[in-house]
């Protein structure tokens, strides 16, 4: 199964929940908003924290495409 | 009578955020609102406000920054005398900023606490708090709040700054008048003035001798558009540093402790897999979340039904939203690995807590240093245990045996 995510940079906020669930995928950029670590395929490893990751982001910023 | 001295007669037309029973334990209050057919709920004490208690509702009203302002933040309105004075332009950016301004307000401060940047606060956290336990582990009893969660965001933040942490009673005893004892308007501008007296000293100490690599000294040599930032703006952010970021999180850490007195399973889960402190801190932080902030509404308008009224205040229930069940499954439930937590215990949209991955870095380590030295223990009498409430709501006296 293929899974990418999209991260909308205008609603995120820097709540860092996605760091805190997925941290090979989301990291901070220098005012500690979201920033995307793999932009391409996401190894299928670490699809349940990536999911996480999206289920507990507060500004609802982050997509999964499959 | 006083607005505080009344009896509740209907919970929503007639709540009371600093009533006894609601500032110890305000949450059978928000789902009784929250399940009516009121669910933002109004009260005319203390000249007024609204409550919101659903999830939809409270994110709804936070992401509308410019219906719902922050021209005031408190629950309570400004005491007399506090929009007067040499000082009553010194506010707490960004949390008391609007755009425009609030963009540059905030874009400033962030930096200094991204998760890269606040990590560097770890290892002296943790030090900090195992010289605490030292102090009391010999004698089988504590104050879990003011023998421990009570001095660890006071001395991080003094460090952050670049104070003596010998200030730390004063900062406590200021900051408590700001925020704790809110109905007392003489000691709400004493503690005040108290803050910005203090950093106008420290603003002209530096000024006469620089320091480097000093939070203060950094904030002063600012420049937005070419311009070294207004004196307001630094003492601001000192005065922000000090009433969100002490008491807010020392707060969290001794709810948190008090769930863990009474919860053996919990802290027997967090032993056996320390891989889950990640989600647990988050889960706990939903549950215990302490902050309840305000927004001022900027026109008329009529949100899910409710008149409001230019100029109303709306309260912004964060611990109410987090414990809706409509977003939350079993919201009451600390359930250490929960999967879907889009919790707001620091709120939503453009306040989004500044100092939130600090906030977080101290929770966790005051927590697990704790639970390292003090693996097991439990309250002494429940009954004894003393909380702050309606601004931000946590213990004062939870002392415990080991």
């Amino acid at each position: 199964m293929n899974m990418k995510v999209l991260l909308d940079y205008d609603s995120c906020h820097g709540h860092q929940m996605c760091a805190i669930a997925a941290p090979d995928v989301f990291g901070s950029d220098e005012i500690g908003n979201a920033k995307v670590l793999i932009t391409g395929e996401i190894p299928v490893e670490l699809h349940t924290k990536v999911r996480r990751a999206e289920s507990n982001c507060p500004e609802r910023a982050i997509t999964i495409i499959e | 009578m006083t607005d505080t001295q009344k009896p509740v007669t209907d919970i929503t037309t007639d709540y009371d955020i600093f009533a006894p029973d609601f500032v110890k334990n305000p949450y059978p209050g928000y789902t009784e609102i929250r399940e009516s057919q009121c669910p933002i709920a109004h009260t005319e004490r203390y000249e007024g406000s609204w409550l919101p208690t659903r999830y939809d509702d409270v994110v709804a009203i936070a992401q509308e920054y410019e219906t719902f302002t922050s021209r005031q933040i408190l629950v309570m309105p400004p005491a007399a005398g506090r929009t007067e004075g040499p000082y009553a332009a010194v506010g707490a950016p960004p949390i008391t900023s609007d755009p425009p301004d609030h963009h540059w307000h905030r874009r400033l401060i962030l930096p200094v606490f991204a998760p890269q940047a606040v990590a560097q606060y770890e290892p002296g956290t943790r030090d900090l708090c195992n010289a605490l336990i030292d102090e009391f582990i010999d004698k089988g009893v504590a104050d879990a709040a003011s023998d421990y969660a009570q001095h660890i965001p006071v001395r991080v933040i003094s460090k952050m700054l670049g104070v003596p942490l010998t200030m730390e009673d004063e900062f406590t005893d200021w900051v408590r008048g700001a925020l704790e004892n809110i109905t007392d308007a003489e000691r709400r501008i004493k503690s005040f003035r108290s803050i910005v007296e203090y950093f106008i000293g420290e603003v002209q100490s530096r000024a006469a001798n620089p320091r480097e690599d000093d939070f203060i000294t950094q904030l002063m040599n600012t420049e937005v558009e070419g311009k070294k930032v207004p004196i307001e703006y630094v003492l601001g952010v000192c005065n922000l540093m000090l009433v969100a970021g002490i008491d807010t999180t020392w707060s969290a850490i001794g709810s948190c402790l008090w769930h863990m007195a009474q919860h053996p399973e919990h802290r027997k889960q967090l032993r056996e897999n320390p891989d889950l402190w990640p989600t647990a801190v988050e889960e706990l932080l939903r549950v215990y979340a302490p902050v309840t902030m305000a927004r001022i509404v900027d026109h008329d308008i009529e949100f899910q039904g409710c008149p409001m009224k230019a100029g109303d205040r709306v309260l912004m229930a964060f611990p109410a939203a987090n414990r809706d069940p409509r977003q939350f499954e079993n919201p009451d439930e600390v359930i250490l690995d929960r999967q879907n937590n889009r919790h707001v215990a620091f709120g939503s949209g453009i306040h989004r807590c500044a100092g939130s991955n600090l906030a977080r870095l101290e929770l966790r380590v005051a927590l697990q240093t704790w639970l390292e030295r003090i693996p097991e223990f439990e309250l002494i009498d429940p009954t004894s245990v003393t909380w702050a409430g309606g601004q931000v709501h946590g213990p004062r006296k939870c002392m415990v045996k080991f």
